[in-house]
Parts: C-alpha cells; structure tokens; sequence
C-alpha cells in the first residue's frame, strides 16, 4: 500500500515536471529544425539552427527589438531601483502619521488595472509629444516612464528596510554624513541582497512587458521583443523554426537571470510577502 | 532649577525640535519623487479615466453623455460575453491552480523525496518565460495539427483532432490549460516557503488520531496556510481579470468573441475597431470595481475568522 502510494506520488510528479519542461524542450529542438519539421511533429534536433538564426536577422529587425528591449529594461530597473528604494527607506526610517497615511495611499495604487488607466496614459503621450516630442508617443522613454514607479517596490524596500540595523543612521550622523550620504553610503551596500533580488523582478517585468509597449510604441523601429515575436507568432506564413528561435533569444535573458540568482529570486518574491 | 538651565533647557528641546522637523522634511524628499510618480502615473489616469467614461464619441470628437456609457454597457453582447468569459476564466482558473500549487508544495515538503530539487526547479520554469512567447508556444501546441493532437492521437484517446483554439469551450480551456501551465510553479513556491515555517508535531499529532493524508491536508495544511492563499488568490484574481497577452497571442480573443478578455476588449475598443476612448474607458471602470469587490470579498471570507 504504502509502495504503491510512493510511486504514484513520484509518477504524478513526473508527469508535472515532463509537462512543465516540454515547452522549453520543444522551442530548443525546433529552432534547429525546418520549419515542416516543426509542425511535422519531429522531436529530434536537426541542423537549421544556423540557417533559422540567419532568416530571422534577415527577415525582422531582431537586433534593434533587442537593443529597444534591453535599454528599457536595463533604464527601468536601475531607476525602479533608486527611486523604489529611496521612497522604501523614507517611509521606514523618516516615519510620521502623514506619511504612514501617504503610504497606504500608494498602496492602493496597486489595485488599479493597467487596462483602466491606459487610455488616459496614451492620451497624456499624445498631448507630451506635442511639446516635447522626445519623450511623447513612439518614443522608448514613453515605453519606460509610467513603469519606474510602482507601490510594488516601494513596499517591497519598505519591508526590507525593517530588517535594516538602525543605528547605523545614527553612526552615519556622528560621523556627519547627510542624511542622502548615509543612504547611499551606508544603507545601499548593506542592502545589496535586497537590491539583488529588486532588480531580478524589476527586469523580468520590464523584459515581458506587453500591453504598454504595445499601445505607446508604433513604429518598427522602436520595436521590443514582445511585440517582434507576437507580431511574427500572428503572421499567415510563419516559418516554425525560425520563430522558435526568436523565442530561444527572448527566453534566454530571463532564465540565466534566473539561474544565475535563483536563491535571490526566490528571497525576493518572498520578499514581497513578509509581514 | 536657576534660570540659566532652564533656558538651555528650553533651548535644547528647541534644538531637538529643529532637528526632528528637519529629518521630516528631508524624508519628504526621499519620498517625493515616487508621491509624484504614482499619482502622475496612477490615481491622475483614474481620474481621467472617469471623467473619459462619461464622454462618448469617435477618436478625439468626445461629447458629454452622463452615464449613456454605463446604460450601454448592461446591452452590448461583446461586453456581456467578455465578462463572463473573464469570470469563467477566473472560477475554474484560480482554484484549479491554487489547489494543484499547494498539492505540489505539500509533496515537495516531504524531506524523504528523492530529486525534490529536480521537481521543484522543473514545476517553477515556466514562470521565468515571458507571456508572449509562451503564448505563441501554446498556440503552436495546441494547434489542428500540433503536437498535443498528435499525442492524443497517438495514444489512441481521440480519433480526430480537437479544434483547440476554434471550438469556443476548447478554446477557452486552452486558455485556462496555457495560464495554470505558467503561474502553478510560481505560486508553489510562496506555499514551499510557508511549510517550512509549519510546526511539524501538528501532522505527527493528526498522524497518531489516525487522520489520513488527504485530511491532513484539509484540515492542517490550508488552515495554517490560509494568510498566503489568501495573497496568492488575490494576486491571481487581479491577474486574471486583467488577463490580456495569453488571449491576444493564443486565440486573438477569438472564435468569435468566445475567449475575448475584459482587457482584450478595451484594448480593441480603443485602438482596433474606431476609436471610442468614452466607452472604452467605461469598460475599464468595470474591472476597477471587479477588483475592489473581488478583494474585499476574499478578505471578508478568508480574513475574519483569525
């Protein structure tokens, strides 16, 4: 009996795991195929994957979309980051009832849908890129502004400045630092966990992004990942493999990301969690 | 005590006053730029957004129309089946998920499995994709002639292929299949946490009573972890009410409008059909109050009674 209930446990976690990593097992395989292999339904690695990789170069601006989705996500993160953990820190170590109230204000905003508030943003764009068209629609800073600021990261270091040792602000201003200096001098590098796993969040977020990008940016040029390979994903004629490399190249940031600061990550979204 | 003191006395609650008023000013500043931020970026919108909802008009001619938009609402089919496409989506959806997160959580728990961080790395993947591409995955997957056709098929469970993504239930499942394959690892992961923190006695205490793992598992397990299924099922409500890149990039909203989100149809409202921002932000006021009652609710039933 209890045999028989071990192996049914292993054989359902198998068969999660399998359904979990196919996806992923079948983009590798399918971007070194053809693409009537890739609907043919063969599992095998073939040997395209360089021709795939040239076709998708010589098709869409993949390098540009790239290019477009790092600057955003690298500029995003950075700025989620200062900004983030500025505000974090001031609620925490400069804490009043006002600003206690602010901050549960900026919590709210949590609850606001991108969907109701995209209309306005758009419009709001619209009427920027008349005076400063730089940063007004189409443009990679209208892709970035509305996303650097965000209550989840305000929270998120607010949490984490608690576990921060106090008196190392009273240090700092006997040993007459600003209080600016003592953030970035003192708070900062203690922080470099918490910081680590922000930015893992912040990037993965921006990397994925979808709906902003998609209504703020119009033209090809100002292209990001996402919307490369959703617009490759709805064409009449798709060529398999060369799509599935295109997914390979979008994956791929994201999951050595991950790999790489696995235990951060995970600390970060618990992070997010903690009383 | 001599005047002398008395007035350095005084001086020195100045001095500390000064000091105190001083760090308040300067935490305002630590704060002031995310205060502009979020209410440039966040509660300026929603106030726009309201004032859209009672206008009406094509692109930018907009005229006032009082709640006309909202009237509307209750006879336009499209807006009707998208709201119960997203409450489908939400019903089956969320719990299916949840349950199979915690189930997985609970077995990863065990520190007698073999491989356990194999299967924990394995059942989180999916969660470090990004939803364009998973989505075009999915829809490649699910396709007439796609690789979960042929399975069935070749396993001998069907005998034709299944339109998936052209047949309005199919399509939908394929839906909710494509986000629970995404989001069961992530959410796995906050139970993992909180079972480490779970007094292991209780389940040897259950054990000796003679209760089975299965009840075990509904009677200590989601009671002790209720607090973080209650986050995690609030975060995935919000989520999937704003469910807008699966829809878009598996089915296109489509057959007909029978996967078509909530987010999918302002969306399609405002730059896909002719322009009707009035209405479209109309729409958008919709999810605003599914989100605050879909809370509150899950607060009033799964908060009061600690």
């Amino acid at each position: 009996m209890k045999k028989i209930k071990r192996f049914l446990i292993y054989l359902f976690l198998s068969i999660a795991a399998i359904v979990s990593i196919f996806p992923f097992l079948w983009m590798l395989i399918s971007m070194t195929n053809k693409s009537v292999d890739v609907t043919g339904g063969r599992l095998i690695p073939g040997s395209h994957f360089l021709e795939n990789l040239r076709n998708l170069f010589a098709t869409v601006e993949i390098g540009t979309a790239l290019m477009n989705s790092f600057i955003i996500a690298i500029i995003t993160t950075i700025l989620t980051l200062l900004i983030g953990s500025l505000a974090g820190y001031g609620f925490e170590i400069y804490r009043t009832k006002g600003k206690d109230m602010i901050f549960n204000i900026l919590l709210l905003s949590m609850m606001i849908p991108f969907a109701a508030i995209m209309i306005p943003l758009y419009r709001f764009f619209g009427q920027v890129s008349s005076v400063a068209p730089a940063i007004g629609i189409d443009t990679l800073a209208a892709a970035i502004l509305p996303t650097i600021i965000t209550a989840f990261f305000i929270f998120f270091f607010r949490q984490n400045t608690k576990m921060f040792a106090k008196d190392l602000v009273e240090a700092g201003r006997i040993d007459g630092l600003s209080e600016l200096g003592i953030f970035f001098r003192i708070y900062l590098p203690t922080m470099k966990t918490t910081y680590a796993a922000a930015a893992i969040i912040a990037f993965m977020n921006s990397w994925n992004n979808y709906l902003w990008p998609l209504v703020v940016l119009q033209s090809p040029e100002n292209q990001t990942i996402p919307l490369l390979i959703s617009n490759l994903g709805a064409g009449y004629t798709p060529d398999y493999g060369v799509i599935m490399t295109a997914i390979v190249i979008a994956t791929l940031p994201t999951a050595l990301v991950f790999f790489l600061m696995q235990r951060h990550f995970v600390a970060g979204m618990m992070g997010s969690v903690k009383g | 005590m001599s005047q002398t003191a008395r007035s350095a006395g005084n001086s020195n609650q100045q001095r500390t006053f000064m000091t105190r008023l001083k760090k308040n000013y300067i935490g305002w500043i630590f704060i002031l730029l995310s205060v502009l931020g979020i209410g440039l970026f966040y509660f300026y919108p929603m106030v726009q957004a309201f004032l859209l909802s009672l206008r009406s008009g094509m692109g930018a001619n907009l005229e006032f129309v009082g709640f006309d938009n909202y009237v509307r609402l209750f006879s336009d089919p499209t807006f009707i089946t998208s709201l119960t496409n997203t409450f489908i989506y939400l019903l089956v959806q969320v719990p299916v998920m949840i349950l199979l997160a915690l189930f997985f959580s609970v077995l990863l728990n065990d520190p007698k499995l073999k491989f356990r961080g194999f299967f924990r790395t394995a059942i989180f993947l999916p969660a470090v994709t990004s939803l364009v591409a998973y989505a075009v995955i999915f829809k490649y997957l699910f396709g007439n002639d796609g690789l979960v056709n042929e399975f069935l098929l070749g396993m001998n469970l069907i005998s034709t292929p299944l339109n998936w993504l052209s047949d309005p239930v199919l399509a939908k499942i394929t839906i909710i299949i494509a986000i629970t394959w995404r989001w069961t690892g992530y959410n796995m992961i906050f139970y993992l946490s909180a079972l480490q923190n779970v007094d292991k006695s209780m389940y040897e205490a259950a054990r000796i009573d003679g209760a089975s793992s299965i009840q075990q598992f509904f009677f200590i397990t989601i009671p002790l972890l209720k607090p973080i299924i209650l986050f995690t099922s609030i975060v995935s409500t919000i989520g999937t009410l704003q469910l807008f890149d699966e829809v878009m990039n598996i089915t296109n909203g489509g057959p007909g409008n029978a996967t078509m989100s909530i987010s999918m149809y302002i969306y399609n409202l405002s730059f896909e059909y002719t322009p009707d921002f009035g209405y479209a932000a109309t729409v958008s006021y919709v999810i605003v109050v599914l989100v605050v009652i879909l809370s509150f609710l899950q607060f009033r039933v799964a908060g009061d009674r600690d």
